[in-house]
């Protein structure tokens, strides 16, 4: 996913949908969307139990250990 | 006929509610609702794929928001904590769309409701602003608790979520219906036409069904079944059936001027 984690002080870890990836340190969550291909879809995003405003993608850094959840609406009953 | 079913202050002209799980793909979902004529249509949230093909088709393309009144639903939590967050995150998928099916299931059996954090999760929701749609036991007491709360919407099960059993216990539908103010609507148990009209001659406000529709050999075919099934019933229901004798027989024709080879 990263390019660059040989240094380690430069990285974090995160857990998305309950697996764990490693990103930049510094990664904004549209960055996050960006890199994960998730630009231009209609997903909405759970930080550490917040939900995270889409107004805020932009502005919001991500930090070490945080745990996110990414849904998209499926067919259901 | 003006006869609009009216949810926390918005009406609609059909009383049956779709889910959209289980079908073949999106073009037959969009088939059936469709042919549901239905209005309303619930959805699931769900963690999306990572890494996933980029040009998968989405539903809300299939289905569009802009056509459809979306009824995010909470299926498969099981605590009111977990229905909440999903909930809330719907919320922000949507836009601040707020009309929302509440659901917290008690095992993965019977999908049988959990009353009591159904009740709490609804507190915490409707304080928050949602607008909730319950699904719930069949049980009176606890509908009104959720109508009190201020839920917009009573939707207990006629049977079980799935099942396709039908109108199992009218009689708690019927005691749930004289002291609930807000639309009771049947969710769950459903299985075929008839079900639909039973529920609607009762007096409910509406159906909401998925499996009686997806599981169907033809389910476009059924949909368009349900949508009449759903009709007739309403009808039936304004109409005032009548009342049934018991014992006896009463003749459709006239009895008086009937030949007789009797002298007289």
């Amino acid at each position: 996913m990263n390019s660059n984690t040989s240094d380690l002080s430069k990285v974090i870890t995160l857990i998305i949908n309950g697996t764990s990836r490693q990103f930049s340190l510094n990664t904004t969550v549209a960055a996050l969307i960006d890199e994960m291909g998730f630009a231009g879809k209609r997903i909405a995003i759970e930080r550490n139990g917040d939900i995270v405003p889409r107004s805020t993608f932009a502005t919001q850094m991500l930090a070490e250990g945080d745990r996110l959840e990414i849904v998209v609406a499926v067919g259901g009953g | 006929m003006n006869d609009k079913l009216i949810i926390a202050g918005k009406s609609y002209s059909s009383r049956l509610l779709v889910g959209t799980g289980k079908y073949k793909d999106f073009t037959e979902t969009r088939a059936a609702l469709d042919a549901s004529g239905t209005e309303i249509v619930t959805v699931a949230i769900r963690r999306t794929n990572l890494g996933q093909n980029a040009n998968e088709p989405n539903l809300l393309d299939a289905v569009p928001p802009s056509k459809f009144t979306y009824l995010p639903n909470t299926a498969g939590c099981y605590t009111a904590e977990d229905a909440v967050r999903t909930l809330r995150l719907a919320r922000e998928l949507l836009d601040g769309h707020s009309l929302v099916k509440l659901e917290v299931l008690g095992d993965p059996q019977s999908l049988y409701p959990n009353v009591i954090e159904t009740i709490a999760a609804a507190k915490t929701l409707v304080a928050e602003g949602f607008q909730v749609m319950v699904y719930t036991s069949d049980d009176p007491i606890i509908a009104k608790q959720l109508e009190d709360i201020g839920c917009v919407a009573i939707m207990p099960l006629a049977s079980l979520i799935g099942s396709g059993m039908g109108i199992l216990n009218p009689w708690n539908l019927q005691l749930i219906m004289n002291r609930v103010s807000v639309p009771v609507i049947v969710d769950a148990g459903v299985g075929t036409a008839s079900d639909a009209a039973i529920a609607m001659e009762l007096g409910c406000a509406g159906v909401l069904m998925n499996t009686a529709i997806a599981g169907a050999q033809n389910p476009v075919l059924m949909a368009s079944a349900m949508k009449k099934g759903v009709e007739a019933g309403r009808e039936a229901y304004l109409a005032g059936r009548m009342p049934k004798k018991l014992y006896s027989a009463s003749p459709s024709s006239p009895t008086t001027g009937i030949i007789s080879s009797a002298r007289n």
